[in-house]
């Protein structure tokens, strides 16, 4: 017999994809995809029930389809276009209903939480690589970062209480794809970024794919425990502004807060208050345990996830083409030899050695 | 008079002061219907081939403006005419558009290709090409940094251009003991603090740069990474945190990691107390070093300490401001911004001999005794460093 698999937060294009690629597995049977709204697109072989996590009908569902594995998705930072507090309801909450009705449930074998690096919080006491066992060393007393840390340690009790149950943490980077909707792709999309001026933070990405790669490995194999799941490297957030093409507008700390709740007034992007922190002081996380312990690698780095979200975008104000453009002209009016221009490497040390000996052949 | 004398130097001959706008100011206006003579000395000098209404009495005034003994025949003398020069005047300005009209381009790229031979070099058409690559992949964002954030490029190709004039020039920085610093793998460099500003901190790291060709990797307390500017530079810097986390992260990926012990004591100590070793912290860089098995450096900085004589704090301030002290210096907020330069002692770098920690045990480090005598060892080692090179030294701007 195949497995049953519950998914909650399949509203969210994350949340579906995921519950129709676990759908395609060999090995499961069913997959139930819970979300108080409905989808937006298919769901494929899924069957949707309408229920709220917050509402013991949750425990009935487990109980009618046997599930045996439960996939909780829906810790968001911010659902939809309500506050905080709807947000922090949905997450610890929800949270605390559906652990409560997961204990009860004999059928029940693995329990997998897709948690988010937030939890490390952003500080400028940081050490540059989180690892697992590390905490945040600022929890805001408001935000999602305070709501990671909450649904965390419900987990950690479940997992106590029920040690029978197979328990996987997987901490991911945001994820970034083509035609995702996240806060982060959200914050990318504005044609002027904001930043915090006079810091530049490290960042991580994830591909979207790998991370519902990354759940589907944790959800078929059985190792438990908690992972960081990132894309290798970091990118400094100026990097990836300038990458964009587009123009970066810094502000003091105080304006980008904000900028950033009236812009979630607007409708516009979602980058919230807390975010500001992170904007600041940025996160990296260690991942050689998802690689040496859960056996997950990442089809893409930090680099390759962000180059193919700045791909689906349209190029900005200072694009690589204007910039490429620029420089032949440039080069071309200052009497540089364009033919060289064309096939140099692009280590400029290699570049310039490289070119000393063979000066002789271009006209000066 | 005067207003004669001083107009066709200021303008260039051109209406408006100069302003380079085609019409004339108000007041230049106002000149013009008042002396319009003055106007005539300016403009007749100017194209006096082309003009044939131009007397040549007035081409003197080109060559003789500045004396003013002259001036006044060169302004009276065509005043009569007025008339049929003012009318000439109106349409002068069709002939002076723009004041680099008159440079041909020959001119100018020549004028360019000896800026540019100055600036890169005989070989300077590959060596421009390559700037302007390298400016290209900083726009486009083409690079990639560290997982620290460090950003080799720009450090070597920017913060080390920037420094190394300082270091050379200012500092006359004379570096001893580079051998001892290992051409591949970790070890970690322990350094006495001073100078009221980490000056020092940097000053190490270039010397390592260029005399050792290795990357300091500086730890940084974390007021570092809260200052706005300061935390950007510093992580692209090679900057990163001073915790132990940190510290073993990068000691096992082989970097040379340096380290200040003393901390804020030790930069913001009094100038009177200068070249005593303030308490080496709780000696976490030597367990950092002994689980890591890499070598402990101790290098001792001399004249750093004279830079920014400390004779003073505001600790209500530096309260308020949330920094750990308020410098006053004989200069400080005394002459302003001019107090900020640092002055110019002469400085000694000595890199010691290193003390080995992969004999211990990775257990050792967790052994109190051992690292506190570890730490005691380096920070004698340095001390009795700094008295000898203090006797060496000849004075304190020597």
């Amino acid at each position: 017999m195949g497995r049953v698999v519950l998914v909650t937060g399949v509203a969210r294009d994350l949340g579906r994809r995921f519950a129709r690629q676990i759908a395609a597995a060999p090995t499961v049977d069913r997959v139930i995809g819970v979300d108080v709204q409905p989808p937006r697109g298919d769901l494929g072989g899924v069957s949707f029930v309408r229920a709220d996590i917050r509402n013991p009908v949750i425990a009935k569902v487990i109980m009618r389809e046997q599930v045996d594995t439960v996939v909780h998705m829906s810790v968001l930072p911010s659902p939809g276009a309500s506050g905080r507090t709807t947000a922090k309801e949905l997450n610890v909450i929800g949270t605390m209903q559906l652990l409560a009705a997961c204990q009860q449930s004999p059928d029940l074998e693995h329990f997998i939480l897709k948690s988010s690096t937030a939890v490390y919080g952003s500080s400028n006491r940081d050490p540059a690589m989180f690892s697992e066992g590390m905490n945040a060393k600022r929890v805001g007393a408001v935000g999602f970062v305070k709501d990671v840390n909450e649904v965390e340690g419900y987990v950690r009790g479940f997992a106590r209480r029920r040690p029978d149950v197979r328990t996987t943490t997987l901490r991911t980077a945001p994820a970034l794809g083509p035609g995702l909707n996240t806060p982060t792709a959200a914050y990318f999309r504005l044609p002027v970024i904001p930043t915090v001026l006079g810091f530049d933070p490290r960042m991580q990405f994830l591909n979207d794919t790998d991370l519902i790669d990354s759940i589907e490995h944790a959800t078929l194999t059985d190792i438990a425990g908690t992972f960081n799941i990132a894309g290798d490297g970091v990118m400094m957030l100026s990097q990836a502004i300038r990458r964009l093409g587009r123009p970066a507008m810094p502000l003091p700390g105080f304006a980008v807060g904000a900028f950033g709740s009236a812009m979630r007034q607007a409708r516009v992007a979602d980058f919230s208050r807390e975010q500001v922190a992170f904007l600041a002081y940025g996160r990296g996380v260690e991942t050689t345990r998802m690689r040496e312990v859960l056996g997950f690698h990442p089809s893409r780095t930090t680099e390759q996830a962000f180059g193919e979200f700045a791909a689906s975008l349209a190029p900005g104000l200072v694009s690589e083409r204007r910039v490429r453009a620029a420089e032949a002209a440039l080069a071309g009016a200052l009497g540089g030899n364009r033919d060289r221009r064309e096939e140099r490497p692009d280590d400029l040390t290699a570049e310039l050695t490289a070119a000393n000996p063979g000066s002789g052949d271009h006209h000066g | 008079m005067g207003d004669a004398e001083i107009i066709p130097i200021g303008t260039r001959g051109k209406p408006g002061r100069g302003s380079g706008s085609v019409k004339p100011s108000s007041s230049a206006r106002s000149l013009a219907t008042r002396q319009p003579g003055a106007q005539q000395a300016r403009t007749a000098p100017k194209k006096p081939v082309a003009r044939r209404a131009a007397p040549t009495d007035t081409v003197p005034v080109e060559h003789t403006a500045a004396p003013t003994a002259t001036t006044p025949e060169a302004v009276t003398i065509p005043t009569p005419r007025a008339p049929s020069q003012a009318a000439a005047i109106i349409s002068e300005p069709a002939d002076h558009r723009h004041p680099t009209s008159g440079i041909p381009a020959v001119d100018w790229l020549s004028g360019f290709t000896s800026a540019a031979v100055e600036v890169f070099g005989e070989n300077w058409e590959p060596r421009l090409a390559a700037f302007l690559a390298f400016l290209r992949r900083r726009l486009t964002g083409d690079y990639s940094v560290d997982e620290y954030g460090f950003d080799a490029e720009i450090t070597q190709r920017f913060f080390m251009t920037a420094i190394r004039p300082v270091a050379e020039k200012w500092f006359r920085i004379e570096v001893r003991g580079v051998e001892n610093i290992p051409a591949a793998g970790g070890a970690l460099v322990v350094s006495n603090h001073s100078g009221t500003v980490p000056i020092d901190g940097m000053m190490t790291a270039i010397s390592i740069h260029d005399h050792a060709h290795r990357f300091l990797r500086p730890l940084g307390a974390d007021l570092v990474f809260k200052l706005p500017i300061v935390s950007e530079m510093a992580r692209k810097g090679g900057v990163t945190l001073a915790c132990n986390e940190d510290a073993e992260r990068m000691l096992r990926g082989g970097e040379i990691v340096g380290v200040w012990p003393e901390g804020f004591k030790g930069i913001g100590k009094p100038y009177s107390e200068r070249y005593k070793l303030q308490r080496f912290g709780r000696g976490g860089f030597v367990s950092a070093a002994i689980r890591t098995g890499v070598p402990i450096i101790p290098t001792s900085v001399v004249g750093a300490e004279e830079i920014y004589p400390l004779v003073g704090n505001i600790p209500s301030l530096a309260r308020l401001l949330g920094v750990p002290y308020i410098p006053i210096t004989p200069f400080f907020p005394l002459l302003g911004p001019l107090g900020l330069i640092p002055l110019p002692s002469k400085w000694i770098i000595e890199f010691g001999e290193p003390i080995r920690t992969d004999d211990y045990d990775p257990g050792a480090a967790d052994d109190p005794m051992l690292v506190f005598n570890v730490t005691d060892q380096v920070r004698e080692t340095i001390q009795q460093t700094l008295y000898g090179l203090l006797m060496q030294r000849k004075s304190v701007f020597g």
